[in-house]
C-alpha cells in the first residue's frame, strides 16, 4: 500500500503547486493524475494570469475588479488573499522559469483582459498555462525524491475512516488496471472542472468533475454549483476557445450587420466588459436575428497589427487555421458563447479545508469562492496556484501533526465490487455510455446555459435522472486491465450525472438573476433574498440544499455596469 | 457530412495475438479531426479501442500518432486532409508498387494498405492509423513515451539552474531572449518528432529532438547559470547534439512550430562559440554534409567519413593517424546506415559513382547557401508568422523577375 503524509489527486496547475508547497515543508509528498501531468487542462489556458504587479496598480483594485466580477457572490476574504498574494507567485514563477513576456525594459510585460479596470494580465504568448504548468513539472521533476508522481493513476473514491477523516484514496493504475489504496493523513483534491457535461465545450475529455464527485459521495459539501461559465468566443459546434487576449489586443465583436454591437450593452468596456455579459449580449443578438446564419457572430482580429498577432496570439492564428479554416489576419471568424468554466465545487475555506477533516480542494474542482457568479479572465490560473499553494502547506502541517488512520469500510472491496459490476454487463443489455454521455451533455447546454428558465432547468434535471438509471445498465465493450480507457470511462460517467444534478438542482433554486445564472423568469438580481451561496449536501433522495453567508469585507453590493 | 475508412492498426496485449489491422466505417464532416473519426469509431463500434487524447485542440500533446506514415497529432490533422493524402498515396503506390525502393516503400508496414490490399484506386482509399514510431506499442495507439520520451527529456537536466539567490523582483533581461526560447517552451511533449527521428532509429541511444529542443530552452535562456556545462555534456555525449543528421523529419512532424531541429542547430552554434570541443567529431561530420552537398547538390555519402576526418584536400592527400582510426571506427555505423536504408547501397559509397546534379540545380543550392549565409536566419514563428506569410513575402519578392510573369491585360495597357 503506497503511503504519503500528503497525496494529491490531479496535477494540474493546481496539483503540481500543493505538491511543491507541501513538499517545501519537509513531508512526503505523492502526485496522482490519470494522465500524464503535462496533459492536464491548465495547458489550455492562452490568455494568462492576472496580478496587480505593477506599481501604478493595487491590490485593491484587482481584488474589486474581481467582486464585481463575481456580482458580489465571491467571498471578499479569499478574494482579498488572491489578491494581495497575486504580485508575490507571479514573481515565484518567474524565478523558476517561466518565460513570461517581457517589455521593451525587459521587465514583465502585461496585457488587458475583460473586467479588469487595469491591464495586469501577465503571460507567455498565448500559451500561459502551457508555460506555467511545463515548468511546475519541471520543478517536480526536479524534486523527485520528494514528490512521488502516478503518472496515469485514475482515483477512484475517497477513503474515510472511523472518525469521519479522510485517509487515503482508492486508484487504479491505468497502465496495467491494478488498484490499489493509497494511504494519506492529508488528501488535496486538484481534480479541475466538469466541462464535459456539457456540449459542446472548451474543456478537455478529462474534465469530467472527478473530485467533485468524490467529495460530495463522501459527505462534503458544495458550493455555487449553479454558477457555469459560457464564454463569449468559442468556435461554433466545436467548442474550441479563442482567448479573451484577441480582445484584450483590440479585436471587435461584430453582427451580421457589421455592427459592434457591444455599444448597446457595455458602453464603457465594450468588448472587454465580463464574461456573462457579453456572452449575454451575443446571445441577444444571436436569438434576435442579427446572428450569422450559423448562429453566430464574429471575431474581427483583423485590426490588430500582424506583428502583434503573432508575437501575443499565435495558438489562435493555428486554432483558427486548423479548426475553423480561418486565417484570422485576414478576416474575422465566426464564434459564439460556449460552455467554458466551473465556477462552483466542493467548498473550502482559504486554507483549502473542505467540510471533511484530511479533505483538500483547490484549483477549478473547489469553491473557495473567489470566482462567486462569474469568473474574470485570467483570475482562474491565479485561483490554482494561490489555494494550491495554500492547501498544500495547511495539507502538510495537518500531516505533521497527524497519526497514519485505516479507512473504516473496505472501500477497496467495495471499487473493485463496482467494477466488476459494470465490466460484466452484457453487451446490450443497456445504453452505450457514449449515448448517455452525449444525451446528458445537449440536454444541459440547451436548458442550463446562457438564459435559462424554471420549465427548461426542470426538463433537465428529470432528463439526467433518468439517465442517472440508465447508467446504472449501461455496458462497456473492454473487459481487460491494461490501458482500459471505456471502464474509466463509464466511472466517469457515473460522476458527470452527479454534478449534472447539482448544477440543476442549484439553478432551479437560485430564483434571480446574478453573473452566469440568467433566469429569464427572474431576470433581476436580488440581494435581498439571494446574496448566499447555495450548498448541496447528498442525501438518499438527492442533493439537501443549505445556504452560507457571503464574507463582505469591504466592498458593498451595488448595481453592476461596464 | 462524408463517410470514411480509417484503417488502424491495433495491437491488444491480452489477446495473445500479434498486432493486426481494422477498418472502421466513421461519418463525419471533413473539417473534423482524425481524432474526432476514432473517437466516433470508438464510441459507436468498439470500446476498446485505445487512443490516448484530451483536449482535441494540439494543446494537451496526448494524440502523437502516424497518419498514412506521417507523425503527426490526430486532433490537429482533418480528416477530409487525410482523405486526400490516402487518395494520393494509393495512386502512387498504385504506380509504383513495383519498385520496392520507391519512397512509399519505406511505408512497407502500411503498403498492404494501399497495394496489396487492392484499394490503389487513388479515391476512398482507406486512412492509415498506426502507434508512433521509435516507441513500444503498450495497447493500440497507446506508446510507452515513459521509456522513450521522458527519460531523455530527464537526462538534459530539465529545470532551470540560476545563479544564487533570485532578484528581488523580475529577472530583467531581453525581450527578445523570452520571445527565441518560447519557441521551444512551446513543445507539448507530443512525441511526434520523435517518432519521425531518423538518426533515433539508427541509434535508439540519441537524446533526440524532443528533449534537446528542451535543453534549448534552458541555454538560451539568460537567467540559466549552466550554458556551458549544459552545453560541454550535450557536445561529448556520443548521442547528443551531433547524432542529429539534419534530416528535417522533426521540423516536418512537429505541430507546434517548435522546429526542434533549428532548436539542436542552434545548441551546436553555441557550443562552438564557446569553443566547447567536439570530442565525437560530430562537429565537422555536420560541417561534412554541409560542404559535400554545397559541392555536389546531394548528400554524397561516399565522401561523408573522408570529409568528416581529413576535409578538404590537403587531408585527401595525407589523412592524420587520428582521422584514419576515426575513419576506421565509423565503418560499423556505415553498415548499419546501408541496412536501415538511412545511406545508399554500397556502390553508392565508392567516390565518383554520386554524380553532381545537372549545371542549374547545382547551381541553385549554391545560391542557396550563399543567401543562407547572408541572411544567417533563423525560423521562429513567434517572431514571422505563418508558413502562408512567409510564401507569400517570398512571391512579392521573387514576382517582378520572374520568367513566367505575365502582365495582365489591364497592366499591359497602362
Ligand atoms: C480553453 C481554456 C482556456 C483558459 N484560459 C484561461 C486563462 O487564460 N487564464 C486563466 O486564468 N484561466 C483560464 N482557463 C481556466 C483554467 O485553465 C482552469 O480553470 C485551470 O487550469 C484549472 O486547473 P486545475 O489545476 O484546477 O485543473 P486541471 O488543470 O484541469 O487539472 C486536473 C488534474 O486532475 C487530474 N484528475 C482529474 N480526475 C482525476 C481522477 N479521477 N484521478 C486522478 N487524477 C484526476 C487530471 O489528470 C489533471 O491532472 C482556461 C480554461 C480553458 C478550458
Ligand atoms: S533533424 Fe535530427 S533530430 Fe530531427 S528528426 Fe532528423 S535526425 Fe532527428
Ligand atoms: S518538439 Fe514538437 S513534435 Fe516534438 S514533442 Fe515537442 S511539440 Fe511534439
Ligand atoms: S488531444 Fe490533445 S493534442 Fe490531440
Amino acid at each position: 500500500m503506497p503511503s504519503h503524509d500528503v497525496l494529491v489527486i490531479g496535477a494540474g496547475l493546481a496539483g503540481q503547486r500543493a505538491a511543491l508547497a507541501a513538499a517545501e515543508q519537509g513531508v512526503s509528498v505523492g502526485i496522482v493524475s490519470k494522465v500524464h501531468p503535462v496533459r492536464s487542462h491548465s495547458n489550455a489556458a492562452q490568455g494568462g494570469i492576472n496580478a496587480a504587479l505593477n506599481p501604478d496598480d493595487t491590490w485593491e483594485s484587482h481584488a474589486f475588479d474581481t467582486v464585481k466580477g463575481s456580482d458580489y457572490l465571491g467571498d471578499q476574504d479569499a478574494i482579498e488573499i488572491m489578491a494581495r498574494e497575486a504580485p508575490e507567485e507571479i514573481l515565484h514563477m518567474e524565478h523558476l522559469g517561466v518565460t513570461f513576456h517581457r517589455n521593451e525594459e525587459g521587465k514583465l510585460g502585461t496585457r488587458a483582459f475583460g473586467g479588469a479596470s487595469a491591464a495586469r494580465t501577465y503571460y507567455v504568448a498565448d500559451i500561459t498555462g502551457q508555460a506555467i504548468m511545463h515548468v511546475l513539472y519541471e520543478q517536480l521533476m526536479k524534486y523527485s525524491e520528494q514528490i512521488t508522481r502516478y503518472e496515469e493513476w485514475f482515483s477512484s473514491s475517497l477513503a474515510i475512516d472511523e472518525n469521519g477523516e479522510c485517509c487515503g484514496v482508492v486508484t487504479r493504475n491505468v497502465a496495467d488496471g491494478s488498484m490499489e489504496l493509497f494511504q494519506a493523513k492529508s488528501v488535496i483534491l486538484a481534480t479541475g472542472g466538469s466541462g464535459q457535461i456539457w456540449k459542446p465545450t472548451t474543456n478537455a475529455l478529462i474534465c469530467t468533475g472527478d473530485g467533485i464527485a468524490m467529495a460530495y459521495r463522501v459527505g462534503a459539501k458544495l458550493m455555487d454549483m449553479e454558477m457555469i461559465q459560457y464564454h463569449p468566443t468559442t468556435l461554433a459546434g466545436k467548442g474550441f476557445l479563442i482567448t479573451e487576449g484577441a480582445r484584450g489586443e483590440g479585436a471587435l465583436l461584430l453582427n451580421k450587420n457589421g455592427e459592434r454591437f457591444m455599444e448597446k450593452y457595455a458602453p464603457n468596456k465594450m468588448e472587454l466588459a465580463s464574461r456573462d455579459v457579453v456572452s449575454r449580449a451575443e446571445q441577444t443578438e444571436i436569438n434576435e436575428g442579427r446572428g450569422f446564419p450559423d448562429g453566430t457572430v464574429a471575431l474581427d482580429i483583423t485590426v490588430v497589427p500582424k506583428k502583434r498577432i503573432h508575437e501575443a496570439l499565435r495558438e489562435i492564428v493555428l486554432v483558427g487555421r486548423d479548426f475553423a479554416g480561418v486565417d484570422i489576419t485576414r478576416e474575422p471568424i465566426h464564434i459564439k458563447p460556449g460552455n467554458h468554466y466551473t465556477m462552483g465545487g466542493v467548498k473550502t475555506d482559504v486554507e483549502g479545508r473542505t467540510d471533511i477533516p484530511g479533505l483538500y480542494a483547490a484549483g477549478e474542482v473547489a469553491c473557495v469562492s473567489v470566482h462567486g457568479g462569474n469568473r474574470l479572465g485570467a483570475n482562474s490560473l491565479l485561483d490554482t496556484l494561490i489555494f494550491g499553494k495554500h492547501s498544500g502547506r495547511d495539507a502538510a502541517a495537518r500531516a505533521l501533526r497527524t497519526d497514519w488512520s485505516k479507512p473504516s469500510g473496505k472501500v477497496l472491496e467495495d471499487e473493485q465490487a463496482m467494477i466488476d459490476d459494470i465490466s460484466g454487463r452484457e453487451k446490450g443489455s443497456g445504453r452505450r455510455v457514449s449515448e448517455i454521455k452525449l444525451e446528458l451533455g445537449q440536454t444541459m447546454d440547451a436548458k442550463v446555459a446562457v438564459f435559462r428558465d424554471e420549465a427548461g432547468i426542470t426538463e433537465a434535471l428529470e432528463t439526467v435522472r433518468r439517465l442517472k438509471e440508465e447508467a446504472k445498465t449501461a455496458y462497456i465493450d473492454d473487459h481487460g486491465s491494461i490501458f482500459n480507457q471505456d471502464l474509466l470511462g463509464a466511472i466517469e460517467l457515473g460522476y458527470m450525472l452527479d454534478v449534472a444534478e447539482c448544477s440543476c438542482i442549484g439553478a432551479l433554486e437560485r430564483k434571480e438573476s446574478r453573473g452566469a445564472q440568467y433566469r429569464t423568469d427572474y431576470p433581476e438580481r436580488n440581494d435581498e433574498e439571494w446574496l448566499k451561496h447555495i450548498n448541496l449536501e447528498k442525501t438518499e433522495d438527492g442533493p439537501e440544499i443549505s445556504y452560507s453567508e457571503v464574507t463582505i469585507t469591504q466592498w458593498q453590493p451595488e448595481a453592476r455596469t461596464y | 457530412m462524408a463517410d470514411y475508412t480509417i484503417k488502424v492498426r491495433r495491437y491488444q496485449p491480452e489477446s495473445g495475438e500479434p498486432a493486426y489491422w481494422e477498418e472502421f466505417n466513421v461519418e463525419l464532416d471533413p473539417s473534423l479531426s482524425v481524432l474526432d473519426g476514432l473517437l466516433q469509431a470508438k464510441d459507436r463500434d468498439d470500446g476498446s479501442l485505445a487512443v490516448r487524447c484530451s483536449c482535441r485542440a494540439a494543446i494537451c500533446g496526448s494524440c502523437g500518432m502516424k497518419i498514412n506514415g506521417k507523425s503527426g497529432l490526430g486532433c490537429q490533422t482533418q480528416i477530409g486532409e487525410a482523405q486526400e493524402q490516402a487518395d494520393k498515396m494509393a495512386a502512387i503506390g498504385g504506380k509504383t508498387a513495383a519498385e520496392a525502393s520507391s519512397p512509399v516503400g519505406a511505408l512497407a508496414d502500411n503498403a498492404g494498405v494501399h497495394t496489396g490490399g487492392g484499394t490503389a484506386t487513388a479515391t476512398n482509399a482507406p486512412i492509415v492509423i498506426e502507434p508512433m514510431g521509435n516507441m513500444p506499442v503498450i495497447k493500440d495507439l497507446v506508446t510507452d513515451m515513459e521509456s522513450t520520451h521522458w527519460t531523455k527529456i530527464r537526462r538534459v537536466t530539465p529545470w532551470l539552474l540560476p545563479h544564487g539567490e533570485p532578484p528581488e523582483r523580475e529577472y530583467i533581461v531581453e525581450p527578445e531572449s523570452m520571445v527565441d526560447i518560447t519557441q521551444s517552451m512551446a513543445c507539448i511533449q507530443c512525441g511526434a518528432c520523435v517518432s519521425s527521428c531518423l538518426s533515433m532509429e539508427a541509434d535508439p541511444l540519441f537524446i533526440g529532438p524532443a528533449a534537446l529542443a528542451k535543453a534549448y530552452r534552458f541555454v538560451g535562456d539568460p537567467r540559466d547559470a549552466e550554458t556551458t556545462e549544459r552545453l560541454t555534456d550535450l557536445a561529448h555525449d556520443p548521442h547528443g547534439i551531433y547524432d542529429c543528421t539534419h534530416c528535417f523529419s522533426c521540423v516536418d512532424a512537429c505541430p507546434k512550430g517548435v522546429a526542434p531541429m533549428d532548436q539542436i542547430m542552434r545548441l551546436r552554434r553555441k557550443a562552438g562559440e564557446n569553443g566547447i570541443e567536439d570530442p565525437n567529431s560530430g562537429h565537422s561530420h555536420e560541417m561534412a554534409f554541409v560542404n559535400i552537398i554545397e559541392k555536389k547538390g546531394t548528400l554524397d555519402e561516399s565522401l561523408l567519413l573522408q570529409e568528416s576526418f581529413a576535409p578538404g584536400v590537403l587531408g585527401k592527400l595525407m589523412p592524420t593517424k587520428r582521422a584514419i582510426k576515426e575513419m576506421i571506427g565509423s565503418l560499423p555505423t556505415a553498415v548499419r546506415g546501408i541496412k536501415t536504408g538511412k545511406m545508399r547501397s554500397l556502390p553508392k559509397l565508392i567516390p565518383g559513382v554520386h554524380h553532381k546534379l545537372p549545371g542549374g540545380a547545382q547551381d541553385e543550392v549554391k545560391a542557396i547557401y550563399k543567401h543562407a549565409e547572408e541572411h544567417n536566419e533563423e525560423f521562429n514563428l513567434y517572431i514571422k508568422g505563418e508558413e502562408g506569410d512567409a510564401e507569400a513575402a517570398v512571391e512579392e519578392r521573387l514576382e517582378p523577375d520572374s520568367a513566367d510573369y505575365l502582365p495582365t491585360a489591364g497592366e499591359k495597357e497602362a
